[in-house]
């Protein structure tokens, strides 16, 4: 009887190893194989993965940022435009409540790029930060060339943007929220617009968090 | 003696049938009167609350809660009220100027709704009107027009 509840302990034991095996979040676009050889001749094959590559913008206290500001921060990236009056703000409410969720984590950022080159000065974004409840270091809003935000939208953030004339507000967008790793590799894209994909996000979050290098 | 007391007994619950035959018809007359007007209530709500979710919610919020200081909340039971005549104006032809909500001043723009028709606008103000803790009763489209033609 003894021994059958030993077995019993050491069955239940494994099953809940099985369960809380470690998730891993999915690294999204295009890889490459690199082979090195290392001193003593014998090749070695790296995977190279898709990075965000370096920007320089200025943020909404009208202070340059480049990529040095996010090193070795998990963040959720997006592209908005303060006087957008369709999407914005519900993607800008539903990233709040991570923000919320994260606030103070010295491991977590949030990056929001306007598309409005026009209108969207830092004073104007500084405004909006604070009128949504978010400014501080914590929260980014960069202000930036037309060509060099929409080139890092589309070609590295993979989320199009647009200039529309015939749009109501000038602009379209897709309302990505785009989860960026300490490598600065894209792990997770959810529609900013939907709070059960926001919910999404912030377990994955979690799991990212957790995630060992 | 015996035969005489169930006649008795036969003709009072032949009464009491009537009775209650005549008041049910009562009931059903008055009931039928309530929910002519209840039916139509519901219809400008539920159409109301599909055009706020489609129209309002992305910066009112579900709970009619507002956006920070971007989008004012709709829950200024005050506000609304002593601005009822306003409301569809704001709603057509959007707000330029500062308002003063709880107490705070919200001074972000209103995009105006053009496309909507008078009955929409009713029905979307009887909606927020008797939602996130407002009661004002309904709206109909007639005033919503009357309204219309004293904007600013």
């Amino acid at each position: 009887m003894k021994k059958l509840a030993l077995y019993a302990a050491f069955g239940i034991l494994l099953f809940g190893a099985a369960c809380t095996q470690e998730k891993k979040l999915p690294i999204y676009g295009d890889r490459e194989a690199k082979i090195s050889k290392d001193a003593n001749g014998n090749e070695k094959i790296d995977t190279v993965y898709k990075t965000i590559p370096d920007f320089k913008f200025l943020n909404q206290d009208s202070v340059e940022v480049t990529q040095d500001a996010f090193k070795n921060k998990v963040y959720v990236a997006d592209f908005f435009f303060t006087s957008c009056t369709t999407i914005c703000p519900v993607m800008h409410r539903n990233m709040k409540t991570i923000y919320d969720k994260y606030k103070g984590n010295p491991e977590v950022m949030f990056l929001s790029h306007t598309i409005d080159f026009k209108y969207d000065k830092p004073s104007v974004l500084k405004k909006y930060a604070q009128k949504l409840g978010v400014d501080g270091p914590q929260w980014q809003f960069l202000y930036g060339e037309k060509a060099a935000v929409y080139g890092l939208a589309e070609k590295d953030y993979l989320v199009a943007v647009q200039e529309d004339s015939a749009a109501t507000d000038g602009y379209v967008h897709q309302g990505w929220l785009v989860l960026i790793d300490k490598h600065k590799r894209i792990r997770g894209a959810y529609d900013g617009t939907k709070t059960e994909e926001v919910e999404k996000l912030k377990s994955d979050m979690d799991i990212l968090l957790a995630e060992k290098d | 003696m015996k035969n005489q007391k169930s006649k008795v007994k036969s003709v009072s619950i032949k009464k009491i049938v009537v009775y209650i035959f005549f008041l049910t018809a009562v009931a059903v007359v008055i009931n039928a009167c309530q929910s002519a007007s209840e039916i139509e209530m519901a219809k400008y709500l539920s159409n109301g609350k599909d055009i706020y979710v489609a129209r309002c919610q992305n910066c009112h919020g579900a709970n009619g809660e507002g956006l920070g200081e971007l989008a004012p909340p709709l829950t200024d039971t005050i506000f609304l009220k002593a601005n009822k005549e306003k409301l569809a104006c704001y709603i057509k032809n959007g707000v330029g100027e500062p308002m003063q909500i709880h107490g705070k001043t919200y001074q972000e723009k209103m995009p105006a709704f053009k496309d909507l028709h008078d009955i929409d606008i009713a029905q979307v103000m009887v909606y927020i009107t008797n939602s996130f803790g407002n009661k004002q009763g309904m709206y109909t489209y007639e005033q919503v027009a009357k309204d219309l033609q004293n904007c600013k």
